[in-house]
């Protein structure tokens, strides 16, 4: 390889950093009686095995830390690996639990409960809002509503990360209107719109004359050449329903 | 103050030109003191089509550069006193302009004149971007046929995002639509985009149709801004064009095809 192929080789990237966020089982310890949480582990994996077979699993360690229980980390993190699953990190544990985790090369989940050790008491709406924010898949979504009242032209593209996009005007041919959430468009949709682009299966698209040129939801899309003709310009709702995307008229 | 114009497109071969130099006389003929200026560096047609070709000693990128003045670089129009017109250069290319000798320029101008009217070159790429850059007001030129169409909407979403105006969270650009070669005839056999479909998928502002026509072709071979043919209908369209502009009420002519009792008895 001569000098300038090398150089070539250093300047492409054969790396990228990106981001992406997962929905992942986390399994809850109430107690520290090894053998007892070995049974009940079993039980339920014998249930559904294909589940749980080389799943990544994050343990949630915060009822035990609220009583200052101690667990035999190692003994847990083997009962889960030989039941086929990845223990892969823990989150709310105090910081004895963080070390042992540690000491086994977890990763230590940021959580609001790990939180609690240092900071006050939350406040009353916390805990309602922290349950609000788990039923979505994307832990950001919230009240990050994006509204957009111009027209969204060819070549432009627009993002309302974490939130809804509402656009009141017409999304040109060529345009690309993205959300973490919802997708309202009160106008024409002739270019391509992407609900849940971070995976959230609960989103929908929702537009007053679907001439799209592609729509999506959670990464499941259909282009305008394999959408039904009966419902070509018309008002309609786009959803998930079993992983396949659904469009109804309104 | 004076009011800069831009007259742009995104798509080649649409009547960019043709329409500046329409415009910028049109303007001038109403006694408001107007300069045009070539954006399309390299590709220098404007002077061709205001017949001054023979006459070009200095252009843009020579004053952008220093090497003359602004006033050594303007040419003042034969026919009508209160119109000039800045060049292009034809062997450099859009590399040598900047946004800063672009603002000097206008800024300087700014103080001489009521409008400025930019020719902007095609495409989306640094002569078309530098020419909206400044503006206050764009004209975007279409045909009617969808590939321009949605090259005009690219080109409006840019002038929406990337001009000075938005930059700086002013007001923004004032969009008016200009439909040339417009042909009621093929709109009727469906060969054309009617207005409505235009209007439909662009959402802006109509300041007119101008017709397709014989006349303009001629005109711009001879030198001759299509304006000054009153006799042609697409002379009588950019006129309406400058006076709706000018906050004159002037009903859209050219949109049906329309025509008068001889017309319909001869067939012409």
């Amino acid at each position: 390889m001569s000098a300038s192929q090398k150089e070539n080789l250093a300047e492409s990237p054969l790396i990228e950093l990106k981001s992406s966020s997962f929905t992942l089982p986390i399994l809850m310890l109430f107690g520290n009686d090894l053998a007892v949480i070995g049974e009940q582990l079993s039980r339920t994996v014998e249930r559904a095995p294909d589940f749980f077979r080389n799943t990544p699993i994050v343990m949630d360690l915060s009822p035990l830390a609220a009583e200052s229980q101690q667990v035999d980390f190692a003994g847990v993190v083997s009962l889960c690996r030989d039941l086929g699953m990845v223990p892969i990190g823990v989150r709310g544990g105090n910081t004895e639990h963080n070390r042992a985790a540690e000491a086994l090369a977890m990763a230590i989940l940021a959580d609001r409960s790990a939180k609690r050790e240092t900071a006050p008491p939350p406040k009353p709406a916390a805990p309602a809002e922290a349950a609000a924010k788990r039923d979505h898949a994307p832990p950001s979504a919230g009240n990050a509503t994006r509204l957009i009242t111009q027209p969204i032209r060819s070549g432009q593209r627009v993002h309302a990360e974490g939130g809804d996009l509402i656009v009141t005007a017409h999304v040109s041919a060529g345009a690309e209107i993205i959300a973490d959430g919802h997708i309202h468009v009160y106008g024409t949709l002739r270019g391509r719109a992407l609900a849940g682009a971070k995976g959230d299966t609960a989103s929908r698209i929702f537009c007053n004359d679907l001439q799209a040129e592609l729509i999506a939801i959670a990464g499941q899309y259909q282009v305008s050449e394999n959408m039904d003709d009966s419902i070509r310009g018309l008002p309609v709702q786009v959803y998930l329903e079993n992983l396949s995307l659904m469009i109804h008229p309104l | 103050m004076a009011r800069t114009i831009v007259v742009t497109s995104g798509k080649g071969g649409v009547g960019k030109t043709t329409t500046s130099a329409a415009i910028a006389m049109g303007l001038a003929r109403k006694g408001h003191r107007t300069v045009v200026i070539d954006f399309d560096v390299g590709l220098r047609n404007l002077d061709l089509v205001m017949g001054c070709e023979r006459r070009v000693v200095y252009d843009l990128v020579n004053v952008i550069q220093g090497e003359a003045n602004i006033r050594q670089a303007l040419i003042r129009d034969k026919r009508c006193e209160e119109l000039y017109v800045l060049p292009a250069s034809q062997t450099r290319d859009k590399e040598a302009l900047s946004k800063e000798g672009i603002g000097a320029i206008l800024e300087q101008l700014s103080g001489d004149f009521e409008y400025i009217v930019c020719d902007s070159p095609a495409g989306i790429e640094k002569g078309a971007t530098l020419a909206m850059y400044y503006a206050d007001d764009a004209f975007v030129v279409t045909n009617p046929e969808v590939s321009s169409v949605r090259d005009s909407d690219r080109m409006l979403g840019i002038l929406a995002s990337k001009s000075r105006r938005a930059e700086n969270n002013e007001e923004p650009i004032k969009e008016y639509l200009l439909l040339n070669r417009y042909s009621p005839k093929r709109v009727k056999v469906g060969e054309m985009l009617s207005v409505e479909d235009v209007q439909e998928i662009l959402s802006m502002h109509l300041l007119g149709v101008i017709p397709e026509s014989r006349s303009v072709l001629s005109s711009s071979n001879a030198g001759v801004p299509i304006i000054l043919d009153e006799d042609s209908n697409a002379g009588q369209a950019y006129a309406d064009v400058v006076a709706r502009y000018l906050g004159e009420e002037v009903p859209h002519r050219f949109i049906n095809d329309k025509k008068g009792l001889l017309g319909r008895l001869f067939g012409g």
